[in-house]
């Protein structure tokens, strides 16, 4: 079993991400489960959300407390929280940020990567300058660093869950799919 | 087709396949992601029906009363607080037999305020004539739901869809969610026993005196105990169309079971896992699911718990005073029956905490460690509160 973990706030679209990335995961032929962190969510506030990913069904019913991988879809919450709370040794964390962090101490142990998500999603007119919806872009980049879900399944998530604006959508997954600068292991 | 769906929509779903015509509710956390796509339903013209928006909880219990009372399937959904709101029309709707069906988003109850799973909002309302079904996961969501207007129906008793907030509500894993014509050759259209019928008029809730009265009680209880009968031949129904079954009870793995959990809800899955690893270890312990709470499954439980040498209640509820609810049920199924097994009870995720594997593994480690019980209730994973081994 693969369990993600994706870290945002509260209006980025991080629990859509999680419900994307799990229908592209089914689409593929996985058995998946995505959910929220259990909790009250406002706008602007650190918001969780989770995905867990395996072949046969999946029985287990509680918080992810262990993730494989991370992603962190706003930068701002890399002084607040700890990211890798619980990450797995060698797991990957996707940043949303133009550059690595500059200390990269606290990911030691760990793979690392970055986009620009906020560049990306401006770029297609995903949300608004102050406020550019991240998690397609961010999507896309996490599928080049695990080397899945394939691209037509996150496409065909996208056609049934954003159907209104799939074409945009569908392009941040691409560009970021293209775009996401892939560090590695952090030694 | 499967899709990936949230537990909530699961219900949705069973609901416009149900083609119900009158809903009403009032938004209340968890619920709300299931009253929140119907009423897109009803505005897009997906499902011919009514939404009536009401000011509380007691009105949107009375409401249904009275749609149903004039003919037409019906539907709410609510939580914790909502539901205690309902409690006077809860009786009101059983004892009118009248056949509404409820998603009930299991919610502690305040104070502390708190929006997560505890099952005492739908057990304090145990006794008041609601038929309950406990589920497990998505798919059983829905498929209880469509099973419900069936059963309800059939019955003429009011029946409750029992699902965790979060672990079930809020969680998208993947559904078969039937076509219509699946549902239709499977969920016959409603046809009211009585109705308020103009042309035919007669009294609803008349005052009725010491000489009915009981046999008005005794008929509600006569037609819970057909509930149990029905719910095996609808199931027999549902299995024949959708190849699904579920059971009042369900035992896993407890032909050879020395040490039997019982469980409801989602932690049973949890359970499941921490089961094949017990099993795994050459421990001898199974799993008995309880889904029917009212009307409670007394023969099953008894038979498939007499070969236990232990029984593990795990209850997410409480009954100040007293204890686990499942456990007293349980103990209660069995006090009559010579040589059962001791009944051991665990409290565990009161209020959304986690039930784990460990968890789980640590309650078969007391339980088979013990050679009776201690105390009525054994609370798991507390904070700040010591107590010995």
């Amino acid at each position: 079993m693969i369990e993600i973990r994706f870290h945002g706030r509260g209006g980025q679209g991080t629990v859509v991400a999680t419900i994307l990335l799990a229908k592209a995961f089914f689409q593929a032929g996985y058995q998946v489960q995505s959910f929220p962190f259990f909790g009250v969510e406002r706008r602007g506030a650190p918001v969780e959300a989770y995905v867990r990913l395996d072949r046969g069904k999946i029985l287990l019913r509680t918080n992810v407390t262990t993730p494989d991988h991370v992603a962190v879809q706003d930068q701002t919450l890399l002084h607040s929280i700890n990211v890798t709370r619980g990450l797995k040794p060698g797991g990957w964390i996707l940043i949303n940020s133009p550059s690595p962090p500059a200390d990269l101490t606290p990911y030691a142990g760990f793979q690392l990567a970055h986009v620009d998500a906020n560049q990306i999603a401006l770029n297609h007119r995903l949300g608004t300058r102050t406020h550019p919806i991240v998690n397609t872009a961010m999507i896309g980049a996490f599928a080049r660093m695990l080397g899945m879900p394939p691209l037509e399944a996150i496409a065909a998530a996208i056609e049934e869950d954003l159907a209104a604006d799939a074409q945009s959508n569908i392009e941040a997954v691409r560009d970021a799919y293209r775009e996401v600068c892939l560090l590695g292991g952090i030694g | 087709m499967k899709r990936v769906l949230e537990g909530s929509h699961a219900v949705a779903e069973a609901v416009r396949l149900a083609k119900v015509q009158v809903i009403s509710a009032y938004p209340i956390t968890p619920q709300t992601h299931i009253v929140e796509i119907l009423s897109e339903y009803c505005t897009k013209g997906l499902m011919n029906a009514r939404f009536l928006r009401v000011e509380s909880e007691h009105s949107c219990m009375a409401a249904l009363i009275g749609a149903q009372t004039a003919g037409v399937r019906t539907f709410t959904a609510t939580s914790g607080q909502g539901l205690a709101l309902m409690h006077e029309l809860l009786h009101w709707a059983s004892g009118a037999r009248l056949p509404i069906v409820m998603a009930e988003v299991n919610r502690a109850l305040a104070p502390g305020w708190n929006i997560w799973v505890d099952q005492t909002d739908s057990l304090a309302q145990r006794d008041t004539g609601w038929i309950q079904m406990y589920c497990e996961d998505g798919q059983e969501v829905l498929d209880s739901t469509l099973q419900a207007f069936y059963l309800a129906e059939s019955v003429n008793l009011p029946v409750m869809v029992v699902l965790d907030a979060f672990y079930l509500s809020h969680t998208y894993e993947p559904v078969d969610v039937p076509g219509q014509e699946a549902v239709d050759r499977f969920l016959p259209p409603y046809v009211p026993k009585f109705q308020l019928d103009t042309a035919h008029p007669c009294g609803f809730g008349p005052l009725v005196a010491p000489g009915d009265y009981m046999e008005m009680r005794y008929h509600i209880a006569m037609a819970m105990d057909d509930a149990l009968i029905r719910f095996g031949e609808i199931e027999d129904a549902f299995a024949a169309q959708f190849n699904r079954r579920y059971g009042p009870v369900e035992a896993i793995e407890c032909e050879d079971a020395e040490i039997i959990f019982v469980t409801t809800g989602t932690l049973t899955s949890t359970c499941r896992l921490a089961l094949q690893d017990l099993r795994a270890k050459g421990e001898k312990a199974g799993i008995l699911k309880i889904k029917l709470l009212r009307p409670f499954p007394y023969e099953r439980i008894r038979e498939e718990l007499k070969g236990a040498k232990k029984v593990a209640v795990i209850d997410r509820n409480f009954s100040f005073g007293a204890g686990g609810i499942f456990a007293q049920e349980v103990r209660a199924a069995l006090c009559n029956t010579p040589d059962h097994p001791p009944v051991f009870g665990f409290i565990a995720g009161i209020g959304g905490r986690d039930v784990t594997p460990e968890m789980l593994t640590e309650i078969y480690r007391q339980t088979k460690n013990s050679d009776a019980p201690q105390k009525e209730s054994v609370w798991m994973g507390l904070h700040e509160v010591k107590y010995a081994d």
